[in-house]
């Protein structure tokens, strides 16, 4: 069975290579070719300058990849509910914590301690914008889009408002890089809405499937697909790029993949 | 909204395994923090400890997922039949109709936090055998409860700090209503570790002695651990006493990344929420379970915001000091003790408050009251401004 009709009024993209929205739906309708080049993440350019100063990596990308989606729907963030999804959140700041902790002084920054929530980011993004709308953050390991994708369906389909989508992955420093080798920070962002606007890109419908994923047949593309959990989200993405409708299956979880249904 | 009924129910906590030891903790009025020395941290601590899982031994089939957060996650699964009507409820709906969300705040990273340890002084690699995906990550104690009883639906950990496991009972709501799933396991599992005791300590927001919610000389909180689950489906053939989730209020402080809002808007704005999607009035609930951590700023907000919503009447109590602060567990234990207080007919009085705060004008028990319910609030609040708002209710004669 099929959720209601869920309605696409912006999308986001920072990945390797991918540096924005219409860059990236060029290189995924295949007309223009992926060159392979470190993500820059720019300042959170909201966040007050003690905060924007410290900010890693995992809150100038989600900050980044929520700001190009609101900006591409055209809606305000600061009444928009939004759902972020990270397998590992702040994964720089993750290491350093463990490695204090296995220190000889072992008293972690205060700073360094708030930013390790999961939910970091998120509250970042709502000092940023001023959102007190709910939020919420979640973790499913390789599923970090597919989780957050049926959440925010599940809110904008039940709520009847507006959500934002930010999934985003970074990276780990050695020694926990060798067992979550996540070869590069990866955010996608999209707003989904209960209505049809003058802003709406596509229409979804998702049902949980036992079908396998869609892959991609661009090799590179497919590799990222497979080594980044937010990059999970490039079937569907293509699928949006070329403007077309129909089925498309992308992974959740095990034995509980997502059938998607792409309309206009 | 769409109510819930919370088809089975446990908890596992400082004050013991399964419903009857806190069922007896709570008309006692006895807590379960102790001061001692945890692990290699060479000060006391007062906390609140699970017993025995330092000996626990894992289900012979998941030995990956071997470390202290998901022995406590099995532990607290085999109280209480719950095990049972889990599968139960397999039979019934199917593996793929059944949802696991779980809050948790730091999941297995004890085990990353050891093994870190113990990296190869040449190669700086961690020692083999060390499982990051099933014990570290985040979502792992869903991926074990998953496991455990072969699941094929979805599943993730919801980790917004201290409000985590109230959050996920909104997360089921929302899906079932969908109808993606007929049925979920909800609740929150965390465990000790340094993170959370050094972290909470360099914000010098851990109290030297066993905590004291709402009272004048509060000094911070007392780390506790703990598990909680509920099984929730749709309440179409709710009878007589079953308890239902009714409402769920959800906000940000859009504030600070580790104080409230001084006001305590965001923690306002939650149980309104909550109360409006019950359908029901400030005057409808008997009782709040309060997020009260026993820090000075949080109760300060908590209590502004009950108040200005509330009024002074309406009793309330922390119960953190029964069971420590259970971190990302919180908002499932508290939401397990809500259904134990409609069901048992008892609003629990605080523990380790000796006078309250005057300045805190609210309704705060200092004993227990035994008298029938019908609607209850539970409150949890965690860093990055995220707050829940769960309303119980029970079920009356028809």
């Amino acid at each position: 069975m099929s959720t209601s009709m869920i309605h696409v009024d912006g999308i986001s993209i920072l990945g390797p290579g991918l540096e924005t929205w219409p860059v990236a739906a060029g290189i995924l309708r295949g007309d223009q070719p992926l060159v392979a080049q470190p993500v820059r993440l720019p300042p959170p350019e909201l966040l007050p300058p003690t905060e924007r100063r410290r900010a890693g990596a995992a809150i100038k990308l989600s900050m980044a990849t929520g700001l190009e989606a609101i900006r591409h729907a055209g809606v305000d963030p600061a009444t928009l509910a939004n759902v972020f999804s990270s397998t590992g959140g702040d994964c720089e700041n993750c290491h350093s914590m463990l490695d204090t902790l296995a220190s000889s002084d072992r008293m972690v920054s205060p700073t360094r301690f708030h930013n390790s929530v999961h939910n970091a980011p998120a509250g970042y993004w709502s000092i940023a914008t001023h959102s007190t709308a709910p939020s919420t953050s979640l973790a499913a390991f390789d599923a970090t889009f597919g989780a957050g994708l049926v959440e925010a369906a599940a809110q904008v389909i039940t709520s009847g408002a507006p959500c934002l989508l930010v999934a985003f992955d970074t990276t780990y420093p050695e020694p926990l890089h060798t067992l979550r080798p996540i070869p590069s920070p990866f955010g996608v962002g999209m707003v989904l809405s209960p209505q049809r606007s003058a802003a709406t890109l596509a229409t979804l419908r998702i049902a949980l499937t036992q079908a396998s994923a869609d892959t991609l047949d661009h090799p590179e593309l497919e590799q990222m697909r497979l080594n980044i959990p937010a990059a999970r989200s490039l079937p569907l993405l293509q699928r949006l790029a070329n403007g077309l409708t129909g089925r498309v299956v992308i992974d959740y979880l095990e034995g509980c993949n997502l059938a998607i249904e792409v309309g206009e | 909204m769409l109510a819930l009924k919370l088809s089975a129910y446990s908890l596992t906590s400082a004050l013991g395994a399964g419903i009857a030891p806190h069922i007896e903790a709570l008309r006692d009025m006895r807590g379960g923090i102790v001061r001692k020395r945890w692990e290699t941290i060479d000060f006391d601590l007062c906390i609140g400890e699970v017993a025995g899982l330092d000996d626990f031994v894992i289900r012979a089939d998941l030995p990956r997922y071997d470390c202290r957060n998901n022995r406590l996650a099995q532990l607290a699964l085999e109280q209480d039949g719950f095990a049972d009507s889990v599968r139960a409820a397999i039979t019934h709906y199917g593996a793929d109709r059944i949802a696991v969300f779980l809050g948790s705040s730091t999941s297995g990273i004890l085990s990353t936090e050891i093994a870190y340890r113990h990296r190869d002084p040449a190669t700086g690699q961690l020692p083999a055998g060390h499982h990051y995906r099933e014990t570290h990550n985040t979502y792992s104690v869903a991926d074990f409860v998953r496991h455990y009883f072969d699941l094929k639906g979805p599943a993730c950990v919801v980790s917004t700090a201290c409000s985590s496991s109230a959050k996920v009972f909104g997360a089921a709501q929302r899906m079932i209503e969908t109808g993606m799933i007929d049925a979920a396991i909800v609740g929150g599992i965390d465990t000790l570790c340094l993170t959370t005791v050094f972290g909470f300590s360099s914000l010098q927001l851990v109290s030297p002695d066993p905590c004291m919610p709402f009272d004048a000389r509060r000094n911070g909180i007392s780390i506790g651990e703990g598990a909680a689950y509920a099984l929730v489906e749709r309440a179409d053939n709710a009878a007589e006493g079953d308890i239902l989730l009714t409402g769920v209020g959800e906000s940000t402080d859009a504030y600070h990344m580790s104080s409230p809002h001084p006001e305590g808007l965001g923690a306002r704005a939650a149980m309104a929420a909550a109360l409006h999607s019950a359908g029901l009035t400030p005057g409808d609930i008997d009782y709040i379970n309060l997020h009260g951590t026993a820090t000075q700023s949080n109760d300060a907000a908590e209590a502004a915001a009950v108040v200005a919503l509330f009024g002074s009447k309406t009793p309330c109590s922390s119960t953190k000091g029964h069971t420590g602060h259970t971190l990302g567990a919180a908002g499932g234990i508290e939401a397990i003790l809500c259904a134990l207080s409609l069901r048992e007919g008892r609003m629990p009085g605080g523990v380790g408050t000796r006078e309250q705060d005057p300045r805190l004008q609210c309704h705060y028990l200092l004993t227990n009251v035994e008298q029938p319910l019908r609607h209850v609030i539970s409150n949890s609040f965690g860093f990055g401004g995220s707050n829940c708002s769960l309303v119980f209710s029970r079920v009356g004669n028809k």
